[in-house]
């Protein structure tokens, strides 16, 4: 079966909303959007089917895209293992969203243009997956992170919201200036991009020998994944993005574009364990953003702004796994995720819909009995990624966590105790949601079918996503570390989890006034976690005005107004002044002209003679 | 023939075309401006047949023939102009005839 139907359909649905959606009414183009992810999802179910084992990777030739001298990149498709996880979640889980969306943002304007940019997101995380060598990847690396600013930007009327694009897009230039150059450094070490031959021949090297460029290469790798998987130090772009429509948060920044730097990890994983002090730097880089980032998780107030510190945590632990060598952890873990995480968001998204768009935890409250469906589905969710046993949150982060105690048993320490930091501010935002007294003004009503339903297909997988023994399929391309560790070992995760949920079952339903107690008690530090560390004040004073400054100054009033302004008026007043002196020649009288022919002439006559006649 | 050096047919001709420069630039009627042009034109035929004479070539005659073929088609379309001139302006000093000027 073809590959190539995968990425078009979506690809179709982009054209036919994008060029006559305007024209097009609303049924249609759901009728478009969601179907042409439906065939895609069946197309990958099919051809997965059809493909069989996948012992070894499937590739089909499309075409040669660029051909110069030696270096050849063609745009080829490949399906393996890892991919068909990815497939699967990205279509699967996309599906669902697109039906979500359908009635999220029914009353929202640009309804077409919302659903052409979410196909097209669709498209090139396809082609970012399907992907069979760098450059290809690269492709679609960049375009999802088109769709991100796009659809961040998507209420382009509002400053803060285009604000959010732009910094969702800059950031990510900064690591994908990182990752093109680990492209130029595998093409020099490697003289192709092919991943099956770069992987190959890294596979020969001897781990000693090659440390030195294979480190390069893998360190910077990391830095284009930090950019698109909004670790440490590049995060500050995802809490921001949270502007866009809910559905975006679920599918863009939470279930598919921001684990793509993991996929991307995972897929260099021949590389990355040729080169061991990259690895570690992934582990801690992994490992801080996630205690960092449940930190600043636990005092938020936006209900989209928790989850989204979340996200870039769970993240956090998914590069925890693949720095340690738990490869197929860390994709075991985008995938639960993608059904917790993408269920939170969309839950919220019906919170924030029954509410008429208050996202604000301190006017929530009390809305277990008026929005029930929401609220069964958000505390399945909830439980998963608190990580509670027989969860899919708890089959893929306790392999995490195992692998990370035979790593380095802190690692495993601090892992465990950004577990119970996890449980606690999840229930603390569902706790502040559904329990207590109602806080708000605004007549909560339950969602329409078309919204809870993929609400209900995402709360069963959070239940028993975890079953899907995702480390076993991939067991022939990543070895999985068996991590002999002790039952004890393996039961404090789910301690901490109930310990994170009971503290914040005290702390909010029991005694709410302790928050505020603890708040006003600890003053410095709840303010420095409050203000998310100020990260964003300090980059914006590093970084933000020095660049703009010098823009200003060197770049626009040097460079731009002086420089080429300067040049390009210059050669215009030089033209014009040259003219006025010929002007003069221009007499208008036929013998003056006559007297220049005459006198040309002799000059010319002069000149031979001069230089002999050509002879 | 043979007692005539070259050197005094090609002074001749360069006397010739020198003059029809001379007429060209300091006379004022177009008349005379137009004979000015023949004369030019008569002094670089007088060259190319002594050239063609001198090497044994005819090449020299065939350009004297077609010179005078488009002298005498620009003598028809000229004199055909003048006349018009003449017709509109009651002048045909060339510095009254400015109008394409400015």
């Amino acid at each position: 079966m073809n590959l190539w139907p995968i990425p078009i359909f979506p690809l179709a649905g982009f054209l036919v909303n994008g060029l006559f959606g305007r024209r097009l009414p609303k049924a249609v183009i759901n009728t478009v959007a969601v179907g042409s992810v439906l065939l895609s999802f069946l197309w990958v179910v099919f051809a997965l089917r059809s493909l069989g084992g996948l012992e070894t990777a499937f590739t089909e030739h499309l075409f040669t895209w660029i051909q110069s001298g030696s270096l050849t990149v063609n745009v080829d498709f490949s399906v393996d293992r890892l991919t068909a996880v990815m497939l699967m979640i990205v279509t699967g889980v996309g599906l669902l969203i697109h039906i979500y969306a359908v009635g999220y943002m029914s009353h929202e304007g640009g309804y077409y243009r919302f659903f052409s940019y979410l196909n097209l997101f669709m498209f090139f995380m396809l082609v970012l997956v399907l992907a069979s060598n760098f450059v290809l990847l690269f492709v679609g690396w960049e375009g999802v992170g088109l769709c991100s600013y796009l659809l961040v930007g998507f209420y382009f009327t509002e400053q803060f919201a285009t604000n959010a694009g732009n910094k969702a897009f800059i950031v990510n230039r900064i690591g994908d200036f990182g990752f093109s150059l680990a492209i130029f450094l595998i093409w020099r070490q490697f003289h192709s991009f092919d991943f099956a031959q770069v992987f190959s021949a890294a596979k020969g090297l001897p781990v000693e020998t090659s440390s030195g460029i294979i480190t390069a290469i893998c360190l910077l790798l990391l830095v284009g994944a930090t950019g698109k998987s909004a670790q440490i130090p590049l995060y500050v772009w995802l809490p921001d993005a949270m502007a866009g429509p809910t559905p975006v948060s679920a599918l863009i920044h939470a279930a598919t574009m921001v684990t793509a730097g993991v996929y991307m990890t995972v897929r260099s994983a021949t590389l990355f364990l040729h080169a061991p002090v990259a690895m570690d730097v992934v582990a801690i880089i992994g490992l801080a953003t996630a205690f960092f980032a449940a930190s600043i998780g636990l005092v938020q107030n936006d209900i989209k702004k928790v989850f989204a510190y979340s996200t870039v945590s769970q993240l956090g632990y998914m590069f925890l796994g693949v720095g340690v060598g738990a490869f197929s952890a860390g994709i075991f873990h985008v995938m639960t995720h993608a059904f917790f995480k993408a269920l939170l968001f969309l839950g919220a998204g019906s919170v924030i819909h029954a509410l008429g768009g208050d996202q604000d935890l301190r006017n929530m409250g009390g809305l277990l009995k008026k929005i029930p469906i929401t609220a069964a589905t958000l505390f399945c969710a909830g439980v998963a990624i608190a990580g509670l046993p027989f969860t899919s949150g708890a089959a893929s982060k306790d392999l995490i966590l195992e692998a990370a105690y035979a790593h380095a048993p802190w690692m495993y320490w601090l892992g465990t105790i950004t577990a119970g930091m996890t449980a606690f501010y999840v229930f603390r935002a569902l706790f502040l949601c559904f329990l207590g007294d109602y806080r708000g003004h605004h007549h909560p009503h339950e969602s329409p079918a078309v919204m809870w339903a993929p609400l209900a297909v995402l709360a069963v997988l959070s239940l028993v996503g975890g079953f899907i023994n995702i480390p076993n399929w991939l067991e022939p391309m990543l070895p999985v570390h068996e991590a002999d560790v002790g039952s004890l070992i393996k039961l404090l995760p789910f301690a901490a989890g109930f310990l994170g949920i009971g503290l914040a079952y005290v702390f909010y339903v029991l005694s709410p006034s302790i928050p505020d107690k603890l708040a006003s008690s600890l003053g410095g530090l709840y303010r420095l976690v409050y203000n998310k560390y100020f990260v964003d004040e300090i980059y914006d004073a590093a970084v933000v005005k020095p660049v703009v400054q010098g823009s200003r100054t060197v770049l626009w009033k040097g460079v731009d107004a002086g420089l080429i302004d300067g040049s390009v008026n210059g050669v215009g007043a030089l033209a014009q002044g040259v003219g006025g002196i010929l002007r003069l020649l221009q007499s208008g009288s036929i013998r003056a002209y006559a007297a220049w022919v005459v006198f040309g002439s002799v000059i010319v006559l002069i000149a031979i003679g001069l230089v002999g006649g050509g002879r | 023939m043979s007692g005539v050096p070259l050197n005094w047919y090609l002074i001749l001709s360069a006397i010739l075309f020198c003059l029809g420069i001379a007429g060209f630039l300091y006379r004022r009627n177009i008349i005379t401006i137009f004979m000015s042009i023949e004369l030019m034109l008569n002094g670089v035929n007088l060259s190319f047949v002594t050239f063609s004479y001198k090497f044994k070539q005819v090449d020299g005659h065939i350009f004297t023939f077609f010179v005078m073929v488009v002298a005498a088609a620009e003598a028809a379309v000229g004199l055909a102009i003048i006349l018009t001139v003449f017709k509109n302006r009651q002048t045909l000093q060339v510095d009254d005839i400015n109008s394409m000027k400015n």
